[in-house]
């Protein structure tokens, strides 16, 4: 037998479990209809590709995975997509995101499956295979699973921890997987073993859950795998990653690493199953296991479809008339529903029936009298009540020296708090705000570096701007020059061959000289020829006259004789 | 006497070079109150300081100008400020306007460039007689695109929250009296979220 470990504080609420474990799974009829939010996991938001009226099968992808860690989304039943876009989603904000919603047509006709061979396939293959399934952590973080399958280069994958500890008040879902598709649970879990190979395979299970701890032992002893079914002692938070991984490894997750840095990984009894279903059945995640319970009269587990409205699951659990509300999730760290319209998602593992007479309202919060209890209770062993200090007078830098972000946000400290601090909402308000801080102060220094490279452009445009123009002005004030030069030296020698450009300027500047010279000659060539124009229609005295002066002038040598050309 | 003159004298060389050799060598660039001035206003150069950019009003604030010009950093911008430089809290000169991003009503749009060299961080793309649109993620919403616009096309809308940017609310307490029944044995003592609205 292992020897167990423990974790440091916890609690130990009534365990409310018993309700919804007498009657088996059942499937949830087909809904009204059916919106599946886009964005169900840690990541990327995928793009919807269906558009409204297209009409869709069970199982085909509406949504594709946007960048590695996300997931793809798929439609939960066949029908006709009525509308894409803003839909309200199970967010404690109760604000809209993109949604697609679909009319069933009620024959609920599946897609054509392809069961594969994982083990013929190369990982990266079966990774792919996961992502476009859409298998996501179904423990209730919804990351990516395939974002979690590769094993870390640096250290040795020592322990594969699968967790069916369940350790939240009311929830049973996991418990009735176990029990009634354990073989599956075991052969999802040796999937992930053959991509990581670790050395061994853990599966916790709290001791509340006999039925289940016997089932998967049976489990695996019927599918032949060597993996160890543990019964872990009952106490909230034991089904926390962390803390499930404390207990049967007895490694301690450090601030800032992760547990694959010690050479554990943790999947969800739930997530195994799923990446079980799509790749040996080739169906993608439409449906899981909702536990329907609190103040209802016939409590049970539903295998729901993905969208299914919340009010219509709830219905089939029969709500009692005091139901005032309906809480997803567990009542330590569950939320009540912003609407009871919205859909069941991924993430959704229970939901409760809410009121006031199963949980009364909160009693005024008292000051804190700083007795110690909910740092005795702090599964991660950090000091709340300075956190809520700090939170509290919004001096966040505090908070995240007493590690505010290693929280869990489980709630035993606001549980065992005598004062009645809601110390939970202290911590989420304050990550949230150090969060959007971050960002803020992340898209301020982009902007700055922007600013300033605008601002060094200008400047260098106007240098260069200025560069040119000087250029042009010193090339016209050269132009000048050398026409003034040559202007000189036409007049100098006016009879004379034009004379050789300036020895001193440069050739281009020669060839721009020598063209100036070849066109003012042209010129001067045309002046001569309209200067001779009057010369026409004179009468033989006239003429005579000119040759007389013509005569005189080229004995005195003025002229050069015109005739010897044409001789 | 004069041994003694000589060591103390000795000592002053020594220690006189040391701190200029010291000056030299680690000689700070710039104003460093500057750097963080400019590090806590919000960099949107919008100009509503009436400076020409951030960082010349971090510089202005340097030498003593007011410190509650900047609208975009809002009451607690101003809160800040007053911390690190140990001045009196004043409030805001301006109305402090929510987030908002600029919008190109890309119909209207003549595609005259005017907006591109107004952008301080080059956050419009375009060419001559083309379209003109913004790149949401990197627009401060300065509004400096607005004036010159000749047809207003641009617009100004303000950010929505959505459930990534959601954050949790600052937990207020009810005023009135529930009993004081304890809830401490209900599980509704946990986590709190139920009664989170």
């Amino acid at each position: 037998m292992l020897q167990l470990f423990k974790f440091k504080g916890g609690v130990k609420p009534a365990t409310n479990k018993t309700q919804s474990v007498s009657q088996p799974i059942a499937i949830a009829p087909l809904p009204s209809h059916v919106a599946v939010p886009l964005h169900q996991s840690i990541g990327g938001t995928p793009r919807p590709i269906v558009a409204v009226g297209d009409k869709v099968l069970k199982g085909q992808k509406i949504g594709e995975a946007d960048g590695w860690i996300s997931a793809a989304v798929h439609a939960p039943t066949s029908g006709t997509v009525i509308h894409v876009g803003q839909q309200t989603v199970p967010h404690p904000s109760g604000l809209a995101a993109d949604c697609v919603v679909i009319e069933p047509d009620g024959k609920d006709e599946w897609i054509e499956r392809k069961a594969v061979d994982y083990r013929s396939l190369a990982p990266e293959t079966v990774r792919e295979l996961l992502r476009e399934a859409g298998v996501v952590g179904l423990g209730g973080a919804v990351f990516p699973t395939h974002g979690k399958l590769t094993p870390a280069k640096s250290v040795p994958m020592e322990q594969l921890v699968i967790n069916g500890a369940e350790c939240e008040p009311f929830i049973t879902c996991d418990d009735l997987l176990m029990r009634e598709r354990g073989e599956e649970v075991v052969r999802g879990a040796a999937i992930f073993r053959d991509l990581l190979q670790p050395q061994k395979v853990l599966i916790g299970i709290e001791d509340n859950k006999p039925e289940a701890v016997a089932a998967m032992q049976a489990a695996v002893k019927a599918v032949g795998e060597d993996f160890e079914v543990i019964a872990v002692p009952t106490r909230y938070p034991a089904g926390g990653a962390k803390q499930l991984i404390r207990v049967l490894t007895g490694k301690e997750v450090p601030n800032g690493k992760r547990s694959t840095d010690l050479g554990v990984q943790c999947f969800n009894v739930a997530t195994a199953y799923t990446a079980w279903r799509a790749l040996a059945h080739g169906e993608p995640v439409i449906s899981r296991l909702v536990t329907v319970t609190g103040n209802v009269a016939k409590p049970r587990n539903y295998e729901a479809l993905i969208g299914t409205p919340m009010d219509e699951l709830l219905a089939l659990g029969e709500p009692k008339a005091d139901t005032n509300g309906i809480i997803m999730g567990g009542p330590m760290m569950g939320f009540l529903v912003p609407d009871v319209k919205v859909p069941v998602v991924k993430a959704t593992n229970c939901l409760i029936a809410h009121s006031d007479a199963l949980f009364p309202p909160k009693a005024p919060e008292m000051p804190c009298i700083r007795c110690g209890e909910c740092a005795r209770a702090c599964p991660h062993e950090l000091q709340p009540f300075e956190m809520y200090w700090f939170s509290r007078a919004k001096n966040f830098g505090k908070t995240q020296e007493y590690n505010i972000f290693d929280c869990i946000e489980c709630g035993c400290c606001s549980f065992v708090c005598p004062s009645r601090i809601p110390l939970v909402q202290y911590f989420r308000f304050a990550k949230s705000e150090i969060w959007a801080r971050e960002k803020e102060k992340k898209a301020s220094e982009i902007a700055k570096t922007r600013f300033e490279f605008k601002q060094f452009r200008d400047e260098r445009e106007k240098q260069e701007k200025a560069e040119k123009l000087a250029k042009a002005a010193a090339a016209q004030a050269a132009k000048k020059a050398a026409e003034a030069a040559a202007a000189q030296a036409t007049g100098e020698a006016a009879e004379a061959v034009p004379p050789p450009a300036a020895a001193e300027t440069s050739p281009a500047d020669a060839v721009k000289k020598a063209a100036i010279q070849a066109a003012m000659a042209r010129a001067k060539a045309q002046r001569e020829a309209a200067a001779s124009r009057n010369t026409e229609s004179l009468t033989a005295e006239q003429q005579q006259d000119i040759q007389a002066i013509e005569a005189r002038r080229m004995a005195s040598g003025l002229a050069v004789p015109a005739e010897p050309k044409a001789e | 006497m004069i041994s003694a003159i000589a060591v103390m004298a000795l000592g002053a060389v020594i220690l006189g070079a040391l701190l200029g050799y010291a000056s030299v060598k680690f000689k700070v660039e710039g104003d460093p109150l500057v750097d963080k001035i400019d590090g806590i206003l919000p960099q949107t150069q919008c100009g509503q300081c009436g400076f020409p950019g951030c960082r010349p009003y971090a510089e202005a604030i340097a030498k003593g100008a007011e410190i509650n010009l900047c609208p975009p950093g809002g009451a607690e911008g101003v809160q800040r400020l007053a911390d690190l430089l140990g001045r009196e809290v004043k409030a805001l000169d301006a109305e402090e306007k929510p987030k908002a991003v600029a919008i190109i009503d890309e119909n209207t749009c003549i595609g005259c460039t005017l907006c591109i060299q107004a952008c301080p961080v080059d956050a419009i793309v375009g060419a001559a007689k083309q379209m003109h649109t913004i790149i949401a993620p990197l627009c401060t919403g300065c509004e400096l695109c607005l004036p010159p616009c000749p047809v207003e096309c641009i617009s100004m809308q303000v950010i929505t929250e959505t459930v990534d940017s959601w954050k949790w609310k600052y937990p207020v307490v009810d005023i009135k009296t529930t009993g004081m029944t304890s809830t401490r044995n209900t599980p509704t003592g946990g986590a709190g979220g139920i009664k989170a609205a």
